[in-house]
């Protein structure tokens, strides 16, 4: 794909950002989209959010789990980049009105002490690697209307990242088992849904490695002081005015967040 | 049971006999209620307690209970605001890291669940989630082989409870923990089939902590006319999906700080 239309999506992406409206599924526009012209796209997008005045602070992974990756028909995770505009901090509220279509998903974070530079990361050399990690709530959202996403979509659409919100409680992954640990998922005070570490590809851990290894085949670095969401744990919670979500992990504790007014789709 | 017994005492144990011929040969038979449309929940119970008789009378000890259909999407499914309960012998036990026969099962099906063993005698009615963990001694990992004896999966409350809540075998191992040492509703959980992971969830899964099943267990027991003994052994319920299994199936169940159970299947 040609680098102006590379441009043109990722501009087009951006506009939607800004002013909180979709856009039709990039495959239905360009069907010879290839998964790497995606990645060009969403840099294309992410650039144009860096030169209006944000960070980029971290990478989240995405489509991590079994059931997302047959629904995509794809058998990789994917990520996204995450800007200083996206963070929320543990007690905030969410205001709903800079969102289109959001759903939670209950995560843990990672927080790097050193840089991981791929090809030949393991789950090992990220423990290593890492400061601490945090409970942390995702909150997806689509700049495609209504979620019609394929995989070459949400990747271009910065793997479909809206904002994150991390807890306060930080933990050692060495004196944690983030593969057993249990992720609990409560709205409005009752149970959502139950899940695992273990979920995400095997482990978070793995799902790191993975992205380091990716970034280091496409040359981005992965640097000491980034935030990296490893993937849900949980099932998508969809949000409105007044919810409160609560996600606790085992041996670990609690993140919580209230949203506020309303998305725009 | 908010409902009365509507069998007659021969057509429970006509049924019983039933369920009786189709556990221990392992065959299926149609659902109860095929015969018996009126059926309820407390003749289940009837026809369930009439088969613990028979099975203790033939020699079988029994170790405990369990809890069955904990979770809310279950017991949405069938309908029901309570979970139900079935009975464990020693004749079900299988140990830790053994080869379990299917040739005597019907539907075998794994799932994940956290045991109590109990120090004190708990007696309902009123028995709360604080009473259970104020009797537990400690709790370990387990897995439970489910096995409707009904074809086709065609079942409803009442046949379940006929059947003991489709008990069949269990599966205790792991490493002994007391409760207080321990978080239970965020307790993660992972099944994994042949290597792979098939399943995984917290322990809030069961209504929102595992005590509260084990609860409620005591005070279906009560409605039963009977207490839960000090030295039961209870299990609390499903936190994962029943997987089904067959012969040359390897599973290991891994919990968070309780250690794993794990098993393989053979004809």
């Amino acid at each position: 794909m040609n680098e102006d239309t590379i441009q043109h999506y990722g501009d087009a992406l951006y506009d939607a950002w800004r002013e909180c409206r979709t856009i039709a599924p990039l495959l239905e526009q360009a069907p010879d989209i290839a998964l790497a012209d995606a990645y060009r796209i969403q840099l294309r997008y992410i650039e144009r959010r860096v030169a209006a005045g944000e960070r980029i602070v971290g990478k989240k992974i995405g489509v991590t789990s079994k059931p997302v990756q047959d629904f995509l028909g794809v058998f990789q995770p994917d990520f996204g980049q995450l800007t200083s505009g996206m963070v929320f901090q543990e007690g905030d509220t969410i205001d709903l009105g800079s969102l289109i279509q959001p759903k939670a998903e209950a995560e843990l974070a990672f927080v790097l002490k050193e840089d991981l530079q791929g090809p030949g990361v393991t789950a090992m050399d990220v423990i290593r690697a890492t400061d601490y990690v945090l409970p942390c709530f995702e909150i997806v959202d689509s700049r495609i209307t209504d979620w019609k996403i394929k995989i070459q979509d949400t990747v271009a659409d910065n793997a479909s990242c809206g904002v994150y919100v991390l807890g306060k409680t930080k933990g050692d992954p060495r004196k944690l088992d983030i593969t057993l640990a249990g992720m609990v998922l409560e709205k409005n005070g009752e149970i959502f849904s139950t899940g695992v570490g273990a979920a995400v590809q095997g482990s978070p851990a793995n799902a790191v490695a993975w992205l380091a290894n990716t970034l280091g085949e496409l040359g981005i670095p992965f640097k000491a002081g980034e935030v990296i969401l490893s993937g849900s744990q949980s099932a998508l919670v969809p949000v409105v005015d007044g919810d409160e979500l609560v996600c606790t992990v085992g041996g670990l504790g609690s993140c919580r967040v209230k949203f506020a007014g309303r998305s725009a789709a | 049971m908010s409902m009365d017994i509507t069998l007659s005492r021969e057509d429970i144990v006509r049924l019983c006999e039933r369920v009786e011929g189709a556990q221990t040969r392992a065959y299926a038979i149609p659902k109860l209620t095929d015969e018996f449309p009126a059926m309820t929940i407390a003749d289940g119970y009837a026809v369930q307690l009439e088969l613990r008789r028979r099975f203790l009378a033939a020699g079988h000890k029994q170790v405990g209970w369990k809890a069955g259909l904990t979770s809310r999407a279950k017991m949405k499914q069938m309908g029901v605001d309570v979970p139900s309960i079935g009975f464990l012998t020693d004749r079900m036990a299988r140990p830790e890291n053994s080869a379990i026969s299917t040739h005597d099962l019907v539907h075998p099906r794994v799932e994940c669940e956290v045991a109590f063993v109990t120090r004190k005698a708990l007696q309902g009615p009123g028995c709360t989630r604080q009473d259970v963990l104020d009797a537990t001694d400690y709790v370990l990992p387990a897995v439970e082989i489910i096995d409707s004896r009904f074809s086709g999966f065609k079942f409803d409350l009442p046949s379940v409870v006929a059947d003991n809540g489709s008990s069949a075998r269990f599966v205790g191992g792991g490493r002994p923990r007391y409760v207080e040492d321990l978080d239970l509703p965020t307790l993660g959980v992972v099944m994994e089939k042949n290597g792979e992971i098939v399943a995984g969830a917290a322990a809030a899964a069961v209504l929102g902590h595992p005590a509260e099943a084990i609860a409620m267990l005591v005070n279906i027991l009560a409605e039963l006319g009977e207490g839960l003994p000090a030295g039961s052994f209870v299990m609390s319920g499903g936190i994962t999906e029943a997987i089904p299994v067959k012969a040359g199936d390897s599973v290991i169940a891994r919990f968070q700080e309780l250690g794993s159970v794990s098993m393989r299947f053979v004809e």
